[in-house]
Formats: C-alpha cells, structure tokens, sequence
C-alpha cells in the first residue's frame, strides 16, 4: 500500500503526520518527494549509505554536422532552442528532456547527454527505508526528479509519500498512483481553500482521501463543516500545543515527544488501510 | 517602480500574512497574487474582479483512433509513459509534441487547452493581481510570469511605486518566475529546523539570481535557540534581519475575519510588521537612488 502525504496549504504538518506514521508503523519505505525542500530527514535522521545523481538528457550539438536547417527549434515545444543564422542556443534550464530534436535532426547533429538537476539518497533510519530527492538550487524542474524518487517504492511494500505544497505539477507527480492520500490541514480560511483544491485534484486523479486537521483549535469549524458535507472522513485532529510546536523546531518527531499521540497514529494507519484503493 | 517578492522556501510561515499587512501599510502599490496553485491573499483582500481572463498554458496530445494503426511508435518515443493502449493521458503528458513526429499515419494531434485563469481586480487595498491555476495542471511558471506582467502594466498606468508580490513555497520554477527581475526579496522564515533548512535553499536561489534578500523570522518565540542560529546564519551572510515577530494567536483570529494583521490589532506583531515594511520600503527607495 502505498500512502501519500499533501495539503495544498504549507506548514499544516505533512511531515510531522508523515514521519510520525512511518515510526509508528515500522517496516516502511519513507519516501520524502518534496524535493525543492525536503525536511524528512531532519525528524528520521536516516544513515545514508547510497547517493545517485538524477539527470535529465538534454541536447548536445555536433557542430561539424549542423548545417543549421533550424528543425530542432522549430519542434521544441519549450523554447530550449533558438537558431539565429549559425549559430544554435540552448537553454538547458527550460528543456523538458522530451528528445525531440535529436530525434527530429536530419543530420543526426544532436546527441542527448545528462544533465545534473538533483540527487537522490537513499538510507535508513531504523526499520525504515529512507529515500529522499535533492533537487539544485537554481533548478527549476522539480517532477523528473520526484519521479526517480518514485522509482525506489519496491512493490509489495509498505510505502509512505510526503509531498510538497500546492496542487501542481510536483504534487501531482508525488501522489500519483497512491493508493491513499492524507490531507494535512488546519482550521482556517488559508487551510480550508487549499485544501478543497487539494481534494479536487485528489478527485481527478481518482484516489481516495481522508483529511488530519492539525492545530485544530485555532481557527473555526469551516474545515469541518466541508468535510462533513463532502463526505471526507475526519480521521485524526491534533490541538495547537506549545509543546509539539516546540518539538517540531527542534527535529524531534511528534510520537517522540509525546508518546501519548502513539495509539492514534496505529489505529490512523488500521483506517487507512480499510479506506484505501484495494 | 520597485517590485518586492516575499518568499520563504518553507510553506506556511507568513508569506500570505505578510503580505496582506504590506498591500495595507503601502499607499501607492499593486500587489500581485503569484502562488498560483494555492492562492490563499484573495481571502483577505476580498478582491472584485474586474477582468478575468483564461489561461492557455500547455498543449496535451490527443491519439485519432480511426487513423491509429496500433504501432507503438508514440509509445515507444514518449519520455514521460503518457501512453497507454492509445490513448493519452493528459496528466503525465508534458505536451512535447514527440508522438506527433513519430506517427507514421498523422494519428496524433496536439491540443491547447484551458488551464487556468488569471484577474485583475480591485480591493480595499489597491489593485491586485492574481490567477488560478487548473487542477492538476502544469505551466504554474508561465502563469506567475503573466501575473506579474499585468501587475506591472497596471503599476505603470497608475503611477504606483511598487509591485509586492506573494510568492509560492519551493524553490521551484514557480518560485524561479515569482523573482526573476525583481529589486528585493523578503524571506519570512520560522526558527524551526525546517525553516533554517528550507531558508537556506531558497537564498541560494536569490543568490544565484544575483536578488538581495532581507529576511524577517516570525513566531521568533517558538525557540530562541534556534532564532539566534538565524541571526548569525543572516549575520554571516550579509543577510539583515529586519524584524522578529512573535507567536501570537490572534494572528490567526485576523485570518479568520478577513483582515489584515494591521487592520486586526495584534498588538505586538502588528507594531513588529509595520516596522518591517518601513524597513524594506526604505531599502526600496534607496535601491531608487542608486
């Protein structure tokens, strides 16, 4: 079963509900796919014993071969390649990696070679396997990475996604082909917003959904009223606390600092496997 | 005309918040919505949206199953496994046009599509901005590009000093088109591990931009251990520390009734961020001068 971490609104708590799920649950891939800013590792402190740098191809131009005909250009759908007279400009940093032009080039000019945009690392943090993507600072891409992430869930297994922000492109790449997703909330106008967003786009994908209202004391009853109307089963609340708060900024996992929230975080993961896809 | 990005790297540590406080203590602005795909500032600025207009982001394959003859060729030269029994499936599909180059019969098409729309409103606060992004649509950067263009043409019509801009979490490409070009970033962190961690990222962006950051650290209270990390992180880097503001739940209280944290007293923390604008507005003006 693989289940993925979102909210559409940052700082509700997908990685504290995440790392906390996974100690509780135990033999279990980690995967933390926000990888424009992963912070898994600060509350798993997973030894890490393997490091593999992700690429994407991108076009590399025989020079001796072009004779400047400007197909490539034409064909890239992402502005990547501007050919003025002699001369062929590539803008690494916009290109898709998609090989059009080395597949449209008629002089066979153009050869793929890859290019750096992150890392992945993979270790382990007790009975967890842990695998996280680093994407460069200054890169734009975030999704090619995500997925070679993604390609570590070894099926069979227990597999807990944390996703990044938002609604698009990265979040989508992240939950995709989940079998459940845990929405982390809060109780406010900013919370309630995006996480409708966030369910919608659950809802296109066609993956089932549950939602965790952290700090759920501090705004109004807004998020509850639409999950009720919505049908979206409220499956954990979690009270604003000094403590946890306190906790959180120093890297300590929920369940660490209070092992009290331990029973429900077990039986939040017996929910979710009755919920799920299968 | 200066324009000013907050940024945090981390979700959810008071971009949105701050901003809403400027678009108030600014009187001559147009503030820009750039978080596009989760939009949160039209909840406070209560926007009327005077035009609005639709996004064509993308375009996504489309297979013709009369004319597709079954070979595979698309299959086998689709990077991004968009094809399955013949059919497209416009979420994975990058929209690269290769399926359309590699079809013997003409099968494939391309076609643009909707994905999203963008506004430009008026609120109590100056004009504004924003955009929303389809579910589960990609092209979020050319978006916030378009935003901030029809922020500028509006801040130049009206003769507005500033443009400020809420910008997304990340570091991402969004993050990339919310700052390129801009005069000054403002960095809302929080004195958690993950904010020092995430701050230290999205400065990295900025430098690489070659952008000048301030920064500004908010519920400083939470732990002062690791505030006082910031500051000699901030002070290392020639990075100032323009204000620190503390936790304080009414913060949230002001959220809910739709105000800005200046137009709800918060007592300390609406003292604290008017200070900050004062700061950053100055760094603007003097950025003028140079």
């Amino acid at each position: 079963m693989i289940i993925s971490v979102a909210s559409g609104k940052g700082g509700t708590g997908k990685t504290t509900i995440a790392t906390s799920l996974a100690l509780s649950w135990g033999e279990v891939q980690f995967l933390d796919c926000d990888v424009e800013e992963p912070n898994a590792h600060i509350f798993l402190k997973p030894h890490i014993n393997e490091r593999i740098s992700v690429g994407i191809p991108v076009p590399e131009l025989d020079e001796s071969k072009c004779n400047f005909c400007g197909k490539c250009a034409e064909v890239c759908e992402f502005n990547a390649i501007v050919v003025i007279k002699k001369k062929v400009l590539f803008f690494p940093e916009l290109c898709h990696g998609c090989g059009g032009c080395s597949y449209i080039c008629p002089e066979k000019a153009i050869k793929e070679v890859d290019r750096a945009i992150g890392v992945v690392e993979r270790g382990r943090s007790g009975k967890i396997d842990f695998i996280h993507g680093i994407l460069n600072v200054g890169e734009p891409m975030a999704p090619p990475l995500i997925r070679q992430v993604k390609r570590h869930i070894n099926s069979g297994t227990n597999a807990i996604i944390d996703a990044s922000p938002g609604t698009s492109c990265p979040v989508v790449e992240a939950v995709n082909r989940s079998d459940f997703c845990l929405l982390v909330t809060e109780p406010t106008p900013f919370g309630l917003n995006d996480l409708k967003l966030a369910v919608e786009m659950l809802r296109k994908l066609t993956i089932p959904c549950g939602v965790v209202i952290n700090c759920a004391d501090i705004g109004d009853e807004e998020v509850e009223k639409y999950c009720k109307d919505e049908d979206i089963p409220i499956l954990m609340t979690i009270p604003w606390n000094r403590r946890i708060a306190e906790a959180y900024s120093r890297g300590v996992p929920l369940i660490d600092a209070l092992p009290e929230f331990q029973d429900s975080f077990s039986q939040l993961y017996g929910t979710i496997e009755r919920l799920a896809k299968r | 005309m200066k324009q000013l990005t907050i940024i945090s790297g981390k979700g959810g540590t008071g971009k949105t918040t701050i901003t809403a406080a400027f678009a108030t203590l600014s009187d001559s602005h147009v503030v820009a919505d750039c978080d596009v795909d989760a939009a949160d500032l039209h909840l406070i600025l209560n926007p009327s949206i005077e035009k609005s207009e639709e996004f064509y982001g993308g375009k996504t394959a489309v297979i013709d199953s009369d004319k597709c003859q079954q070979c595979d060729e698309c299959i086998r030269v689709c990077r991004f496994d968009a094809i399955k029994d013949y059919v497209v499936n416009p979420i994975s599909c990058e929209g690269c046009g290769v399926c359309v180059l590699a079809c013997p019969e003409g099968a494939v098409g391309m076609v643009r599509h909707m994905s999203g729309q963008w506004f430009i409103s008026h609120t109590r606060s100056g004009y504004m901005t924003h955009a929303r992004l389809g579910i589960a649509e990609e092209n979020s950067g050319k978006l916030v590009t378009l935003v901030r263009q029809q922020a500028k043409l509006i801040a130049e019509r009206e003769k507005k000093e500033y443009i400020i801009i809420d910008g997304p979490p990340g570091i991402g490409c969004p993050v990339i088109a919310a700052i390129a070009g801009v005069d000054l970033l403002l960095a809302v962190t929080e004195p958690t591990l993950s904010g020092i961690h995430d701050l230290e990222r999205v400065v990295g962006v900025a430098s690489h931009f070659s952008i000048p950051v301030m920064v500004c650290i908010n519920k400083y209270d939470i732990n002062p251990d690791n505030t006082s990390k910031i500051e000699g992180y901030c002070s290392k880097n020639n990075l100032k520390v323009v204000g620190k503001i503390l936790y304080d739940p009414r913060v949230t209280k002001a959220m809910v009734d739709k105000k800005s944290v200046i137009e709800y007293p918060c007592g300390e923390v609406s003292k604290e961020v008017t200070r900050v604008w004062e700061k950053v507005e100055q760094r603007l003006k003097h950025r003028e001068n140079q």
